[in-house]
């Protein structure tokens, strides 16, 4: 048993830690719940202000843009949009193409390996410009496809898949090839089922990444009906300091939701993927 | 690789095509538009291209603003990776031997994971703005800060906010690569040695090793590339391009500045040092498996 003096520290330095986290993110909520005036003049606020429900109301219902159509709630559905559309195609592409590397005997497996991992050495932002020329050359400026595809060129995925499936004892692969299960059948009756815990912890990781892009969305969308909401922070919505900070803390609810409710999950992955 | 295998001349093209194919669009063909930027240079309008052999890269690394920036990310990305993984592992390990409660303060602990760089850049904004920031009156009181003027105040500022976030990620990890060492051990080596704190430097942190190599890692690429999100949004490189990292600076010199030819010298100069990191992670990836 530890002593009651450790234990002391011990919740005395996590606390000190979780206020480090909270303090800025409670300062920025409290502020935004008092009028502009109140925080041109005393600055940012601890407390609890009157105007909570007005302040909100106007950062998720005022028009704005060059159109003075759009609203917080386009925004919001075009982040989730490429968020999920990002999460979803990652977690299936690099199942299969981790499959298929894994599993199966043909000469390109090595080819198709190192084709696909050396996008580790490339990440979007080292190749943002060329990736906007090849992007407007496909006419995929201001589409949803343009907002998602070139994200989907990474290769941290497929490396925790193919570390994971590598874990997976061999005998499973030679009882069902006893039982006569083709790979379509085994692929779906046993290895999907086995990776799940990998797969919604990839899906969080990619959620997340996808869901706070700031830059790429930035640069290929002129179109204010594709903007998203990370990017907006900068370009619109700073009309006045209150509405600022209330967009500060509406756009950060849904990557933190998603992370601490499935938590779990997250964590469980990360132990598989590490062994 | 597995000992036994699939046999089969269709289904795994199959399997592999559609990663494949976003690979070559998205990132082969970037790339060689990249390598035809790097070695050419462009007229005015765009019209047409000469080739140049290496005079962009020339250009690029006997710019003093160019090696201002390199010893800039690399300062950026020591400090974050030491102060994030210190911190990150020191709230790890007092979460892991906490006995009451630690489900809460693992909660409380991994959320900031999940804000965007840039949104906690334009957060950093507030409190080192000068008309009502918290800190910049605090540290202003203190010595006089100011980071529009003061290269060691820009940077303070920028690492606050870079670090912020990251010490999430470096918990989170921690805290799972605790959870998977066995008790058993730990329990032996609490017999042999009384000293708590050097049990933890003599057995546990050793254990550790793996986790702290891979977030070695996940730190330098985050310092590298994530952090373009918190410049764009804090000091925008100020005071007079002090605080640009590489990748802000390819950004800008390309985006805003239109020179293609120096932009494109520039990624494939960043390429080099990822080839770099990357040989490292993967000797270290492929030994761990090894280790386990």
């Amino acid at each position: 048993m530890e002593s009651k003096y450790s234990q002391f520290s011990t919740h005395l330095i996590l606390i000190l830690g979780i206020l480090i986290m909270i303090l800025p993110i409670w300062i920025i909520f409290a502020s935004s719940t008092h009028d502009n005036l109140t925080l041109a003049t005393k600055g940012m606020q601890f407390g609890f202000g009157d105007n909570f429900l007005s302040n909100y109301h106007n950062v998720v219902f005022t028009k704005g843009g060059f159109s003075k159509e759009i609203t917080l709630l386009n925004l919001f559905l075009n982040s989730f949009i490429m968020a999920i559309g990002i999460a979803t195609l990652t977690v299936v592409t690099s199942l299969l193409a981790a499959y298929t590397i894994v599993y199966f005997k043909i000469k390109l497996a090595s080819t198709f390996f190192w084709l696909i991992f050396i996008t580790l050495l490339v990440p979007l932002e080292v190749r943002i410009l060329p990736s906007y020329q090849v992007v407007s050359e496909l006419n995929l400026i201001n589409t949803y496809a343009g907002l998602i595809l070139p994200l989907l060129a990474s290769s941290i995925a497929t490396f925790f898949f193919r570390q994971f499936f590598k874990t997976i004892p061999e005998e499973l692969l030679e009882a069902a090839k006893i039982d006569g299960v083709n790979s379509w059948k085994f692929f779906i009756d046993f290895l999907i089922p086995l990776s799940k815990t990998m797969m919604v912890a990839i899906f969080i990781f990619m959620f997340v990444y996808g869901y706070n892009q700031y830059l790429w969305p930035i640069i290929v969308t002129t179109n204010e009906d594709f903007w998203t909401v990370i990017m907006g922070m900068k370009i619109i919505f700073m009309r006045s300091l209150v509405s600022s900070f209330s967009y500060v803390i509406l756009s950060i609810i849904p990557p933190i939701l998603v992370v601490i409710f499935l938590q779990r999950w997250f964590v469980k992955g990360l132990i598989n993927s590490g062994k | 690789m597995k000992r036994v295998q699939f046999k089969s001349k269709f289904t795994p093209f199959l399997f592999v095509a559609p990663q494949l194919a976003i690979v070559l669009v998205f990132l082969y063909w970037p790339i060689l538009q990249t390598f035809s930027d790097a070695f050419t240079v462009q007229d005015a309008f765009g019209f047409s291209k000469t080739f140049v052999w290496f005079d962009n890269f020339a250009f690029v690394i006997t710019d003093p603003a160019y090696i201002r920036s390199l010893k800039f990310t690399l300062f950026y990305i020591f400090v974050i990776t030491l102060v994030t993984g210190s911190i990150g592992l020191l709230l790890a390990v007092q979460a892991n031997s906490v006995i009451h409660g630690k489900s809460a303060y693992k909660t409380l602990l991994i959320w900031p994971y999940a804000i965007a760089p840039a949104v906690v850049g334009v957060s950093a904004n507030y409190f080192f703005s000068e008309r009502l920031g918290l800190l910049y009156g605090f540290f202003n009181d203190l010595w006089g800060f100011n980071w529009m003027e003061n290269v060691s105040d820009a940077y303070i500022y920028v690492i606050f906010a870079g670090c912020w976030k990251q010490i999430s990620a470096n918990f989170i990890f921690f805290l799972a690569g605790l959870q998977n060492i066995e008790k058993s051990v730990i329990e032996a080596s609490s017999i042999d040695c009384k000293s708590s704190f050097r049990r933890f430097w003599t057995v546990t942190f050793p254990l550790l090793m793996p986790t702290t190599f891979f977030l070695i890692i996940i730190n330098i690429t985050y310092a590298f590339f994530e952090t373009l999100g918190i410049i764009d949004t804090t000091t925008i490189g100020a005071p007079s391009g002090e605080t640009k990292t590489l990748v802000y600076k390819a950004y800008i010199d390309g985006f805003k500045g239109l020179d293609l030819g120096s932009a494109g010298a520039q990624s494939i100069i960043m390429m080099i040092i990822v080839l770099v990191i990357t040989i490292f992670q993967f000797r270290f990836i492929e030994g761990k498996v090894h280790y386990n």
